[in-house]
């Protein structure tokens, strides 16, 4: 299958504040967060490229990044053979129609004082020269379809009157009414409950068939990524430090890592709670990270080597790669 | 007889709209004791914020009470004036709100919201103290402190999620509500945040009021769980004993959407239908049209919270008829 997106040692960083105490007295300079730090990836056309891993990682920043709604501080982004990386804020306008986004916070990301409708059918008012009729009609299926039912009558409601479930119905919606080609989801689903949550997955990966949409599934939660995700990209402090096949990662995980998160996930059963190969210790900061590898000062298996550089990535099996020392 | 913390006893709003008025809960009782937690699930829109938020007496319009009382240390919180119930906020009742981003203010940074919250509970506080405590706090959370002198929109969903707990906790409130607290946290996190929880807990006997649909989460943390349908509770009781044996069928049903990672899955599994609309409920029980063992007396009569064993209570004519 050919890539729809390539990414080349892609890297963002924000300066941060240091407190006028620590400037002063402990002579620290402007420190930097590198949100994202040297990663390299592609994703497929058609396919569900999961971003799964800590809060803070930076998932969403690599998101935004892909569809250049931030501006990288160095790295290469090919999309259809272009470099976004490279072109003008004013060239990346004829892209916007083609990559949309689903935020993670759905209030948000709606503005208060429109109605539901309205802001649903806002990007087919840009990007197409439709009726308003037809705008209508559109959006009203898109609505019964996402499960904001009945839809004359919540066309017509603004975000504060629906419930966080509701709302988050209403970002997807708008994202998909333009029928975009690259879908960035950043935790589409983090605030819905069981039954839409399964109901907008079902939905996203119908449209994905129907319209050989491509995503990028940004999440935190490890069983939605193993049902709708076709490969995942974990990433810790900026990094990413497994990537590999949905199945391969769940059913092989390398990364000590992945191990930790995938023991991490709660069981829904009080009888069962966690175990205790979670690592409890202080997350290190993204403005001074810890040498060599980044999870070392958490990881059970860590050795004096692993403070020592920056672990390549090494292919475990076919098109699984890990970033340990111990692989 | 020990009081408890806080009682709630036939608790109705009400969010008059055009079109009619949204019955958003319906003659909700619980109560909670000292040291409790008790987490409320149930679907999207059945009315969980909606019953976090009344007891803050913070509804957003046009909601409002139409009956029923909530005692909290038997002082009835509808009849405080406004200025006692802004000294409970905060200082004994503290409210970790469901949207991070939207409930935190972007144009100020969060040293500034921990400094303004903390000084309307004490205004002698100097700056240099509430940077200390909120440094705390959040090193409680897994936040550097270097995050207390940025903005809103330069944290992580996470991160803002964090402060909004953290600002939640700092005034040592003894009865905290926690609106969907951790939507946005990796399990790593998450799994830290219920054992600061857990600490709380059992240094400072804090009660929990837990809205969450995440059953998993609400397990871990949760002695008791309230299952809510369409603005009414459905079931109640220990939460152990309702995961090992749910009465109500839309317990079970919920129960049964929850995804294991450990099992294959190739559909995720869902309950079929939707919540009901809440301007025109449903007649008799609101969760009949969608019940896979509905009855016709389902259909006609509403059922009342009913005791069983153990502390467990259920709305249910499966049960109610078996009496
Ligand atoms: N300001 C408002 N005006 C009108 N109706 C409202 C308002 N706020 C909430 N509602 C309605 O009240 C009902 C309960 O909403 P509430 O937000 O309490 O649900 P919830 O259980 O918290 O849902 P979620 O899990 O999605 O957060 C819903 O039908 C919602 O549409
Ligand atoms: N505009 C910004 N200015 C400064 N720092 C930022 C900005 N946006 C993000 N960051 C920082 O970059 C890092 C990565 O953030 P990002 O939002 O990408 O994390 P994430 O993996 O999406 O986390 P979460 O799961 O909590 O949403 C964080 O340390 C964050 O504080
Ligand atoms: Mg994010
Ligand atoms: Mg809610």
């Amino acid at each position: 299958m050919e890539d729809l997106i390539r990414v080349e040692n892609l890297r963002k960083e924000f300066p941060v504040q240091k407190s006028f105490f620590d400037q002063l007295f402990a002579g620290k300079k402007k420190g930097f967060v590198h949100a994202v730090d040297d990663i390299s990836f592609e994703i497929k056309k058609g396919e569900v490229l999961g971003l799964a891993g800590e809060s803070g990682s930076g998932k969403s920043t690599t998101g935004r990044l892909l569809i250049r709604l931030l501006d990288p501080t160095s790295g290469n982004i090919y999309f259809e053979g272009e470099n976004l990386a490279d072109i003008s804020s004013k060239d990346i306008q004829k892209f916007r129609s083609k990559m949309q986004v689903v935020f993670q916070d759905p209030n948000s990301s709606l503005s208060p004082r429109m109605r539901v409708g309205d802001a649903i059918g806002h990007p087919l008012k840009i990007h197409t020269d439709l009726g308003t009729e037809e705008r209508k009609r559109k959006v009203m299926e898109l609505m019964e379809r996402v499960g904001l039912s009945p839809a004359e009558f919540l066309y017509y409601k603004y975000p504060h009157q629906l419930s966080g479930g509701q709302s988050q119905r209403v970002v997807l919606a708008r994202a998909l009414v333009t029928n975009p080609e690259f879908v960035v989801a950043d935790e589409p689903i983090a605030m819905a409950d069981v039954s839409v949550r399964a109901m907008i997955l079902e939905l996203m990966k119908e449209l994905k068939e129907e319209f050989d949409l491509t995503y990028l599934f940004v999440t935190h939660d490890l069983s939605t990524a193993k049902y709708i995700c076709d490969r995942i990209a974990i990433m810790y402090l900026g990094r990413i430090v497994e990537i590999g096949n949905t199945r391969e990662l769940f059913d092989n995980p390398h990364h000590p890592y992945t191990k930790a998160l995938l023991a991490a996930v709660p069981v829904p059963d009080p009888a069962q709670r966690r175990t205790e190969e979670i690592p409890r210790g202080e997350i290190p900061s993204a403005i001074d990270p810890p040498a060599g590898c980044h999870f070392h000062p958490r990881c059970r298996y860590a050795t004096e080597a692993c403070s020592k550089g920056r672990p390549k990535m090494k292919e475990v099996s076919p098109g699984h790669f890990s970033a340990c020392i111990l692989d | 007889m020990e009081q408890p913390i806080l009682e709630v006893k036939n608790i109705s709003i009400d969010y008059p709209i055009s079109i009619g008025t949204v019955e958003a809960v319906r003659n909700v009782s619980f109560s909670l004791k000292e040291g409790e937690s008790i987490g409320f699930v149930g679907e999207s829109g059945c009315g969980k914020s909606t019953l976090g938020l009344s007891l803050l007496r913070l509804l957003r319009p046009p909601g409002m009470v139409v009956g029923g009382q909530m005692l909290y240390h038997g002082t009835d919180l509808l009849s405080l004036k406004e200025e006692e119930m802004r000294k409970l906020r905060g200082n004994n009742i503290a409210m970790v709100f469901q949207n991070p981003l939207t409930s935190l203010d972007p144009l100020y940074s969060i040293e500034d919201q921990f400094f303004e919250t903390l000084k309307e509970h004490n205004p002698q506080i100097t700056r240099q103290e509430a940077v200390e405590r909120a440094g705390k706090v959040l090193e409680d959370l897994s936040i550097d402190k270097d995050r207390l002198y940025e903005y809103p929109h330069q944290l992580s969903g996470g991160m803002r999620q964090r402060i909004m707990i953290g600002l939640g906790l700092i005034l040592n409130p003894d009865l905290l509500i926690a609106d969907e607290p951790t939507t946005s946290l990796d399990v790593i996190v998450e799994a830290g945040f219920i054992d600061l929880l857990a600490r709380l807990k059992k240094e400072y006997n804090i009660s929990l009021i837990l809205i969450s649909h995440n059953l998993g989460l609400v397990a871990e943390i949760a002695d008791r769980i309230a299952v809510m349908y369409g603005g009414m509770i459905m079931e109640i009781g220990e939460a152990g004993d309702i995961f090992a044996r749910p009465m109500h069928p839309y317990t079970e049903g919920l129960i049964g959407c929850v995804p294991n990672i450990k099992m294959d899955q190739e559909k995720l599994a869902s309950m079929p239908g939707s919540p009901p609309d809440l301007v025109t409920p449903p007649a008799g029980c609101r969760f009949s049209p969608r019940c896979p063992k509905v009855m016709d007396i389902c259909r006609e009569k509403t059922p009342v919270l009913q005791d069983y064993k153990n502390g467990r209570k259920v709305a249910c004519w499966l049960y109610n008829e078996a009496e």
